[in-house]
C-alpha cells in the first residue's frame, strides 16, 4: 500500500481509465505510480504461468509493469499519465494452441 | 552534405550530463539522449520538478543535481528526452525511438553513460506483486511523491540505509530493515578501512543514516538468512532467520536491494570486451583510465563502466569527454592530459571507500546462486534448478542455456537473469565467470513496434547537428 | 568401438540418436558456446512447398522426412518428455505480387506433374485466403496453401534431442573443439583443443560450417558457404495464426516470428537495421494489425549452403567409415536424418538411396 509522502500536497489532477474505471493522478506521474497510489498492485498475469505481477524496478528494466495503453503494450513505469488515457490489462495468453 | 554529431552521449545521469557539458565547452557538437522525461539519471531523477516536500525528504545530495541540470539547459547540447536507444552500431550509429517514431543519428565518438541497474535479488517469492527493488521505492518518492506504508527493506548496502532513512523522514518508517551482511563481512572489510578513511565524509554519512533509522525505532536484523516472501498473488508477509530465531513480519511491500551493477546491455551489444570483477560480483566493460573501451569509437563513463557512485560518475564523464574531443581532433593530447590529471586524482580519492563497501556488503551466496526452486528469469519463469539441469546436460554457457530453456528471451532481454545464469553455470561447470561469458545481446535493446522499425526501411541520411 | 559424431547441432544429434537406436555406441563432440550455430538461430519450419522446384529428388526426400515427422515428434515426447510443439496443419505462403504468385503456382504445378501429382497444394485468391486467415491485409493478393508444411519449436527440438541421445546411452561432450581427426580406414583418433583424444571406428562429420576445416583430412570437398539470415520475434500474443508461412509464423509460446532474410555476408552474424526494417515492413504488409506489436528480439544466424542449396551426403573415399552429412534444412530433414540416414551410414541394405546428394554432383 502506498500513500502520499508527508507534506506533499496535490493541486491539479488528471483522470485516466484503468479497466474502464476512472483513476485520478498527479500530472507528471507514471502510470505505474498512479496505479500503485490507487491501490492497484497486480498489473498483469504472466504469459508463461498466468501468475500475478506488479512493478518491480520502476526504471524500465524489468518489464513486469506491462499494461496496454491506448491499445499498445507499454511499460507503465515509463509512461506518463495523460488525461483521458485508456489503460487496461494485457490480454492473457493461454499457452496451448488450438489446431 | 550532412555532418554527424561529434559526440553522442547516451544517458543523462551525472556521468552523461557532465560529459555532454565538457564536450560542449570545447566546441564539439553534442547530442545527449535519455529515456527519462527530464535530465538527472537515477540519482537526480526528476530533480528539476521536485516539490518542496520531496526535497526535504531526499536531502541536499539530491539537490546537487539541480545545478547540473540547469547548466545543461543553458548549454549548446542537443538534449533529447524520452528517447529509447534500441541499437548502437559499431560504426557509431545510434537508432532510437520517441513516441512511436524511430530515428537514426551518427556520432564520431559515442560516450555510453547508461548507468547501473540494481543487482538481481532472486529469492523465494521475489516475483510476487508488492515485491520491488529499494531503488524502485526511491523512484516513487522522487517522481511521484508516494511511499509504501508498511515497507520491509531486505538486503544490504548503503542504499538500503538511505532509503530507510528517507522513508522515516517521509512519515512512513519501514516496519523493519532485514540485512544479509554478517559480522564476519564487516570484520573482513576492516582491512580496507584505512584507505577508506579518505572517504570519511561518506563513512560518516552512512553512520548518520544508521543512527537516524535507530532513532526512529525501526528494527534492524543483520546476518539474516532463509529470507522468503509470502502471499497468494500479492505479498503479505516476509519470513527469515536471524539471531538464532525464525521471524515473520507482515507487509504488503517487500523492498529488495543488493547493491547495483553496471548495465552492460549496450556495451555487450556492440561486442566490447568485458571482464568479471570478483569484488563486485559483476561484469564490466574493459576501459582505460579515460573510459575508452576496446573499440576506439566508444567510451564508457559512470556506473556503466564500474560502480563508483554519483560523484565518481560526474568526474568520469568529464574525463571521457576530454579524451573524446581529443580523439576527434578538437583539442591536443597534451591539453587533454593536463586537464584530466586533477580530475583523475580526485576520482581516485572518491573511489577510496569502494573496496570497503564491497567487502562489508557482499551479496550473499544464495542471492548469487539461489536454491533450485527460486525463479531467476522473471520473464520466462526459469528457475535456478532449471539452469543446473541444463548444466548437467552439458550446457557450458548462457547462450546454450538460453536455447534450452528460454532464460533471457523475454522482454527484459536478460537484464535480470544474465548475471545469475553466469554465476550458476560458473559454479556448476567449474569454469571462471569470464570463460562462461554472458548472453549475446541483440537489437532491439528495448522492445519497439514493428512500425517504428519498418519506418527505417530506406536508410535515411544521417541528421545534421544543427 | 564408438561412432564419433562431430557436431552437436540438430543434424549431428538427429543422426546420433538414430545410430543409438540401432544399438551403436555414440560419442557426440560439440564445440564452444559462441560457435556459429544454425540450430539455435533457425526459423523452425518443416517446409515442403517450393522446395526442390528444379530438383524433384530433393522435393521427394524432404517430403519423406515431413511424413516421418509426426512419429518422430511423438517418439521424442515419449523418450524425453519434451514436447517439440510439432504442428502439421499445413502452411501458407503469402504473395503481394500477382505475377510472382502466378509464376510460383506454375512452377509448383510442373513439379507436381513430375511427381505423379502426389504434391498437394492450392492457390487461393485474396478472398478465399481471407476466409481462411481473416487478419491478412489488402496488399496480400493471394497465397498458396499446402497441407505438406508444418512447424516445430526448434529450440525444444534441440533440447529433446540432447536428452534423447543421453537417455539412449550416448555421450555428448560439450566445449569439445575438434582440431584434427586422425583418419585411417575404420580407425579415427580425434584430437580436441584441450588435448583429449577420442578413438572410434566410424565417424560422421556433421559440424555445419565448422566442417570445412576438418573436411580435407577426411577426403571431403565440403563446398559449403555461410549465408546470413535475419529473424525477428515479437512479444507474445494470443494465438491467432494457425498456419505458418515461409516468412511468418506464430511460435507455440505466442511470439510472432518474422524472417528470414538472405544475404551473402561472409561470417558476419550481426543483425542490421536495413534488413530487419524490411522484414518488419513485410510482416505489416501481410498482417497490418501487427503494426503496433512490439519487437522483442532480432538475430542473425548463418545458414550452411551448398552450391545448389541441397544436402550433401558423402562417404569418404580415403578413410572408410567416415561420412559427411550437411544440409540447409536440418529441421525439415531431422526426421529423415534420425530414421533413415543411420542405415546409410551403417551401409545397410535398406539404406535410402541418397546418391544424388553426393559431392560428385559438383565435379563438372
Ligand atoms: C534504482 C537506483 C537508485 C539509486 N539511488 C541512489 C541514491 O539514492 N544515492 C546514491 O548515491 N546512489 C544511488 N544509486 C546509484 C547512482 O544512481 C549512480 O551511482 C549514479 O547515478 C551513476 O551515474 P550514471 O550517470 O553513471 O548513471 P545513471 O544515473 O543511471 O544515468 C543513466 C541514464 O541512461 C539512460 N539510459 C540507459 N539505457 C538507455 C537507452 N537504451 N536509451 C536511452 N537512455 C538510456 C537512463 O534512463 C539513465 O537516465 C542508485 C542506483 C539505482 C540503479
Ligand atoms: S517496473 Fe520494471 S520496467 Fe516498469
Amino acid at each position: 500500500m502506498f500513500k502520499l509522502m508527508e507534506g506533499e500536497d496535490v493541486q491539479d489532477s488528471v483522470t485516466f481509465l484503468f479497466e474502464n474505471q476512472p483513476v485520478s493522478a498527479t500530472p507528471g506521474m507514471s502510470v505505474a505510480a498512479a496505479l500503485l497510489a490507487a491501490d492497484v498492485s497486480i498489473f498483469r498475469q504472466t504469459p508463461v504461468s498466468q501468475s500475478a505481477r506488479g512493478p518491480f524496478c520502476m526504471m524500465g528494466a524489468c518489464y513486469d509493469c506491462l499494461v496496454f495503453v491506448d491499445g499498445m503494450n507499454v511499460q507503465a513505469c515509463m509512461t506518463k499519465v495523460r488525461d483521458g488515457m485508456k489503460v487496461s490489462r494485457v490480454p492473457i495468453i493461454n499457452k496451448d494452441i488450438e489446431t | 552534405m550532412n555532418d554527424p554529431f561529434d559526440i553522442i552521449v547516451i544517458g543523462a545521469g551525472p556521468a552523461g550530463i557532465s560529459a555532454a557539458l565538457e564536450a560542449d565547452h570545447h566546441g564539439a557538437t553534442v547530442c545527449l539522449l535519455d529515456e527519462q522525461a527530464s535530465a538527472g539519471g537515477q540519482i537526480y531523477r526528476n530533480v528539476s520538478q521536485s516539490t518542496s516536500a520531496r526535497t526535504k525528504v531526499l536531502g541536499p545530495d539530491y539537490l546537487e543535481g539541480g545545478k547540473m541540470v540547469r547548466d545543461l539547459e543553458q548549454s549548446g547540447v542537443v538534449h533529447r528526452t524520452g528517447v529509447t536507444v534500441w541499437k548502437v552500431g559499431q560504426d557509431g550509429s545510434v537508432a532510437y525511438s520517441k513516441e512511436e517514431t524511430a530515428a537514426q543519428i551518427k556520432g564520431r565518438h559515442i560516450i555510453i553513460a547508461n548507468g547501473a541497474t540494481e543487482r538481481p535479488t532472486p529469492l523465494p517469492g521475489w516475483t510476487k506483486a508488492g515485491a520491488m527493488t529499494v531503488g524502485a521505492a526511491q523512484i516513487l518518492m522522487k517522481s511521484a511523491g508516494i511511499v509504501p506504508t508498511d515497507a520491509v527493506l531486505i538486503g544490504s548496502g548503503p542504499l538500503l540505509y538511505l532509503v530507510a532513512q528517507q522513508l522515516v523522514s517521509a512519515g512512513a518508517p519501514p516496519k523493519a530493515v532485514i540485512e544479509t551482511q554478517t559480522k564476519k563481512d564487516l570484520l573482513g572489510a576492516t582491512r580496507h578501512l584505512v584507505p577508506a578513511l579518505k572517504g570519511w565524509k561518506q563513512l560518516a554519512k552512512g553512520l548518520q543514516l544508521i543512527a537516524a533509522i535507530r532513532m526512529a525505532g525501526v528494527p534492524r536484523f543483520t546476518a539474516a538468512t532463509n529470507i522468503a516472501i509470502h502471499g497468494e498473488d500479492k505479498v503479505d508477509r516476509v519470513s527469515f532467520d536471524a539471531n538464532g530465531k525464525s521471524h515473520s513480519i507482515q507487509t504488503t511491500s517487500a523492498l529488495l536491494h543488493q547493491g547495483v551493477v553496471p548495465n552492460t546491455q549496450i556495451t555487450r551489444s556492440i561486442g566490447l570486451k568485458h571482464v568479471y570483477n570478483a569484488q563486485q560480483h559483476c561484469f564490466h566493460p574493459v576501459t582505460d583510465a579515460f573510459g575508452q573501451s576496446s573499440n576506439s569509437v566508444f567510451s564508457i563513463a559512470g556506473d556503466g563502466a564500474g560502480i563508483g557512485g554519483a560523484k565518481v560518475a560526474a568526474l568520469s564523464g568529464k574525463i571521457s569527454a576530454l579524451n573524446a574531443v581529443c580523439q576527434i581532433g578538437i583539442i591536443p593530447r597534451g591539453i587533454c592530459e593536463t586537464r584530466a590529471a586533477p580530475l583523475l586524482k580526485k576520482r581516485s580519492s572518491e573511489l577510496a571507500i569502494r573496496p570497503f563497501l564491497d567487502a562489508a556488503y557482499p551479496p550473499p551466496t544464495d542471492v548469487l546462486r539461489p536454491a533450485d526452486d527460486t525463479i531467476i528469469c522473471r520473464c520466462e519463469e526459469v528457475t535456478a534448478g532449471d539452469i543446473r539441469r541444463f548444466a548437467s546436460l552439458g550446457c557450458k554457457g548462457p547462450n546454450q542455456a538460453k536455447s534450452f530453456g528460454r532464460p533471457g528471451m523475454g522482454p527484459c532481454q536478460g537484464r535480470y537473469c544474465g548475471l545469475t545464469v553466469t554465476q550458476i553455470l560458473a559454479h556448476e561447470t567449474n569454469q571462471s565467470h569470464d570463460a562462461v561469458g554472458a548472453y549475446r545481446i541483440r537489437a532491439p535493446l528495448k522492445p519497439i513496434t514493428l512500425k517504428e522499425l519498418a519506418s527505417l526501411e530506406t536508410p535515411k541520411e544521417p541528421e545534421t547537428a544543427t | 568401438m564408438a561412432h564419433i559424431v562431430i557436431g552437436g547441432g540438430v543434424v549431428g544429434l538427429s543422426i546420433a540418436y538414430g545410430l543409438l537406436k540401432r544399438g551403436k555406441d555414440v560419442v557426440v563432440l560439440d564445440g564452444a558456446d559462441d560457435d556459429f550455430r544454425a540450430s539455435r538461430g533457425n526459423f523452425g519450419l518443416i517446409w515442403i512447398q517450393g522446395k526442390g522446384e528444379h530438383a524433384p529428388h530433393y522435393a521427394t526426400w524432404s517430403r519423406r522426412s515431413a511424413d516421418l515427422w509426426a512419429g518422430f515428434a511423438k517418439d521424442l515426447l515419449v523418450e524425453t518428455g519434451v514436447d517439440v510443439a510439432y504442428q502439421d496443419a499445413g502452411g501458407i505462403d503469402y504473395f503481394t505480387d500477382e505475377d510472382v504468385l502466378e509464376k510460383r503456382g506454375r512452377s509448383l504445378s510442373q513439379l507436381a506433374q513430375q511427381l505423379d501429382d502426389d504434391y498437394p497444394f492450392e492457390i487461393l485468391d485474396h478472398s478465399k485466403l481471407k476466409a481462411l486467415v481473416p487478419e491478412i491485409g489488402p496488399k496480400v493478393v493471394g497465397g498458396i496453401y499446402s497441407p505438406m508444411d508444418g512447424h516445430v519449436n526448434p529450440l525444444s527440438l534441440l533440447r529433446a534431442l540432447s536428452i534423447a541421445v543421453r537417455n539412449a546411452g550416448g555421450t555428448i561432450r560439450t566445449g569439445a573443439q575438434v582440431i584434427s581427426v586422425g583418419a585411417r580406414d575404420r580407425d579415427f583418433s580425434v584430437l580436441l583443443a584441450d588435448g583429449a583424444k577420442i578413438d572410434g571406428d566410424a565417424l560422421v562429420l556433421a559440424a555445419g560450417l565448422g566442417s570445412v576445416e576438418l573436411a580435407e583430412e577426411l577426403g571431403f570437398d565440403a563446398p559449403i558457404r555461410p549465408q546470413q539470415g535475419q529473424v525477428l520475434i515479437t512479444e507474445k500474443l494470443p494465438h491467432f495464426l494457425k498456419y505458418p508461412s515461409g516468412t511468418i509464423r506464430q511460435v507455440n509460446e505466442g511470439g510472432v516470428q518474422i524472417g528470414a532474410s538472405k544475404s551473402e555476408a561472409g561470417t558476419n552474424d550481426s543483425e542490421d537495421i536495413a534488413t530487419s526494417a524490411s522484414l518488419a515492413q513485410h510482416a505489416i504488409d501481410i498482417f497490418p494489425h501487427l503494426e503496433r506489436v512490439k519487437l522483442v528480439r532480432s538475430w542473425a544466424a548463418l545458414r550452411i549452403m551448398s552450391p545448389d542449396g541441397y544436402p550433401i551426403y558423402q562417404r569418404s573415399q580415403s578413410a572408410r567409415g567416415a561420412s559427411f552429412v550437411t544440409c540447409h534444412s536440418g529441421i525439415t530433414l531431422a526426421a529423415a536424418h534420425a530414421s533413415l540416414m543411420p542405415d546409410w551410414i551403417l551401409e545397410r541394405n535398406r539404406a535410402p538411396d541418397v546418391s544424388q546428394f553426393s559431392e560428385s554432383r559438383f565435379h563438372v
